[in-house]
């Protein structure tokens, strides 16, 4: 015990030194439980992306590009599905639902998505979750739109706003459908999926504003109004993608085949959880890179404590001396040391869980705007806690060896260190 | 009290002798001067009596135990309850208060902390004033803003604290001025009588000498003669 009182004394002695190194462990430790973080929960909204759909279709490209398109609406479809293929498979025995995309335009840089009123019946998130509104209800007119929460929170839309697309994925402007505006209809609640960032609209609400397009502009001196349109049949030519939910999961592979051996043209089915396993083992190798930097980062931030006791061991060879005197045995010098190491690398996590939390409080709404990625400001997780305790025993391994140091010194130096 | 039979002993093995002395006996309550150069071997005999270095041959018996047989754990043991010690400068523990620079033997001797009474910052501070320090003034300044003699007398009070039996100074007044070193001098061998000690004084100042009870050359009783 009075080993302990010592060292802390000792360690609040040298304040600029001993702050400096709690600092270092400090944004150490901060980068490793934000990497953790960072890194679990990104895992882990990958993974509730998308849940209870059997198959995702589209046209015959690769799994990867069909999924980042269909799912995380990222890059585009190099080719469009028939809307009688769509029609057909759609019709085949075992299957509960499906729900089709059609995806192309956007509106002020969220992707504008076509789609039915299955989606909010059948789409599924993270735990089986389904969709919610917010504000409103589902599509109901040609012009209608459904928001999803971020756009409507980035944009400060509301229900019964004007908002007009643009065509492909430019910015605004450029060539906009300013002569078919929608209308707000509903805004869904947050799902921390990419279904935040989506515009939806009804897949006759796509066909309306292309009516009067062909080749991605507009046909000269053919202006159709969006009174006019209304009249016409809707029924869209083409698709971009649709999920499969079956009734059965057992005839997945069954059908994934059938699909996949369509006659009519060339169509790829695949399986949304293997297709994300197979992504996210693509991005494991720079998840393990940015794990190993923050573990190496921990122990510089720990061999500059070792060094910087190291160092100090000299100046206070006489104070080790003195402790000899009044009855410190050697073990005692080691005990101080090492309980040094500790008291320093105690403090660094505290400073580190200081540092990690305020920037955690500071990054969320950032992150969550720009990436989707919701990180809670939640206590340490179970694993969490267990790298803050490695860390203090790696903190115990590098006091140890600046303990043996003084150790040995003071078992030389006895009571008689003059320096 | 201090009893030195046939002792020898060397740094390293394949050095010469540091000390060789057959026999050096302190009598209970005796004041002793060692006078000696520096070098002579005076540290070394001091070490022997804290029992942090071991002869290579005799016996250091001190209260009747025979300390040089003991394990180095016990060694350490009994310098803690029965030895106070005071050296020749940077005495205190930078970082710790006065008051507990003080009370330092005490929280490695559950026996000097039981005979420092029952609140031993007390008998702390009763030393401290003995010794012309007032602990309430100078409380907030780090030791190491004391004065030499200021810190000596920390030291003293810091050794003579749960009055162990044996109280051993190397050199404590070489770094004083020569007013501040008399007045030391005196007090310290106050104290030591007060408290019935044994005190052994290591110096080379043969001024001094007049003040205690005995007095011996180390070249005296050591045969051995060390080249530093």
């Amino acid at each position: 015990m009075p080993i302990v009182i010592l060292a802390l004394r000792s360690v609040a002695n040298r304040k600029a030194t001993a702050g400096l190194v709690v600092f270092a462990i400090g944004l150490s430790v901060a980068l490793l439980l934000g990497v953790e973080r960072v890194r679990t929960e990104a895992r882990a909204s990958f993974a509730n992306t998308i849940s209870g759909t059997d198959l995702v279709v589209g046209a015959r490209s690769g799994a990867l590009p069909l999924l980042l398109y269909s799912v995380f609406r990222i890059g585009n479809a190099t080719n469009n599905i028939s809307w009688k293929s769509y029609r057909t498979i759609a019709r085949s025995p075992g299957i509960a639902w499906t729900i089709p995309f059609s995806l192309g335009d956007s509106h002020r840089g969220f992707r504008v998505l076509g789609t039915d009123l299955g989606y909010f019946e059948h789409y599924r998130y993270g735990r089986r979750n389904r969709l919610a509104f917010a504000a409103g209800g589902p599509f109901d007119d040609v012009f209608d739109a459904v928001l999803g929460a971020e756009v409507a929170a980035t944009l400060g839309y509301r229900t019964g706003d004007p908002i007009v697309v643009s065509h492909g994925l430019g910015a605004q402007g450029i060539s906009d459908h300013a002569d078919k505006p929608f209308r707000v209809a509903g805004i869904l609640a947050r799902t921390g999926t990419p279904v935040d960032r989506t515009v939806h609209v009804s897949l006759e609400g796509i066909e309306a504003i292309h009516v009067d397009w062909r080749h991605g502009a507009p046909i000269p001196g053919l202006a159709v109004s969006a009174e006019a349109v209304r009249g016409m049949d809707l029924t869209p030519k083409t698709i971009t993608a649709f999920l499969v939910g079956l009734e059965s999961r057992l005839a997945v592979f069954g059908l994934q085949r059938r699909i996949n051996e369509y006659r009519a043209e060339p169509l790829l089915a695949i399986l949304p959880g293997v297709a994300l396993q197979e992504l996210w083992d693509l991005m494991g190798t720079a998840e393990a890179a940015l794990s190993a930097i923050s573990v190496f980062v921990v122990a510089t931030g720990l061999l500059c404590m070792m060094a910087t006791m190291l160092a100090g061991l000299g100046e206070r060879r006489r104070e080790m001396a003195i402790l000899r005197s009044v009855g410190a045995r050697p073990a005692h010098v080691f005990g101080l040391l090492i309980a040094e190491a500790l008291a320093l690398t105690v403090a660094g996590i505290a400073v580190g869980l200081g540092i990690f939390y305020a920037a955690l409080a500071i990054a969320q709404p950032v992150v969550s705007a720009s990436y989707g990625l919701y990180l809670p400001v939640a206590p340490p997780t179970s694993r969490e806690f267990l790298f803050l305790a490695l860390v203090v025993v790696a903190g115990a391994v590098s006091g140890a060896i600046p303990a043996w140091r003084a150790y040995t010194q003071s078992l030389a130096d006895g009571m008689t260190a003059r320096t | 009290m201090i009893r030195l039979a046939d002792i020898r002993f060397r740094w390293r093995s394949r050095d010469p002798p540091v000390l060789d002395i057959p026999e050096l006996v302190v009598d209970r309550g005796e004041t002793l001067f060692v006078k000696g150069p520096s070098g002579g071997g005076k540290t070394t005999l001091l070490n022997l009596l804290g029992g942090v270095v071991e002869p290579e041959a005799g016996t250091v018996t001190i209260l009747g135990t025979e300390i040089a047989g003991l394990r180095g754990g016990a060694r350490d043991a009994f310098r803690a309850d029965h030895i106070g010690f005071v050296f020749q400068m940077f005495n205190l523990v930078p970082y710790l208060p006065l008051i507990d620079n003080v009370l330092l033997p005490c929280r490695f001797s559950a026996r000097r902390r039981e005979r420092a009474g029952a609140r031993p910052e007390i008998e702390a501070r009763r030393l401290l004033a003995h010794m012309g320090l007032d602990a309430e003034r100078l409380a907030g300044r780090p030791v190491s803003r004391l004065s030499q003699g200021e810190q000596q007398r920390v030291a003293a009070a810091r050794a003579l604290i749960g009055t162990p039996e044996l109280v051993i100074a190397d050199e404590p007044t070489s770094a004083l001025d020569e007013d501040v070193r008399q007045a030391f001098l005196s007090l310290l061998m106050e104290e030591v009588d007060k408290a019935g000690a044994t005190l052994v004084f290591v110096s080379h100042d043969a001024r001094l000498e007049p003040a205690f009870g005995r007095s011996l050359a180390l070249a005296e009783i050591n045969r051995a003669t060390p080249e530093r």
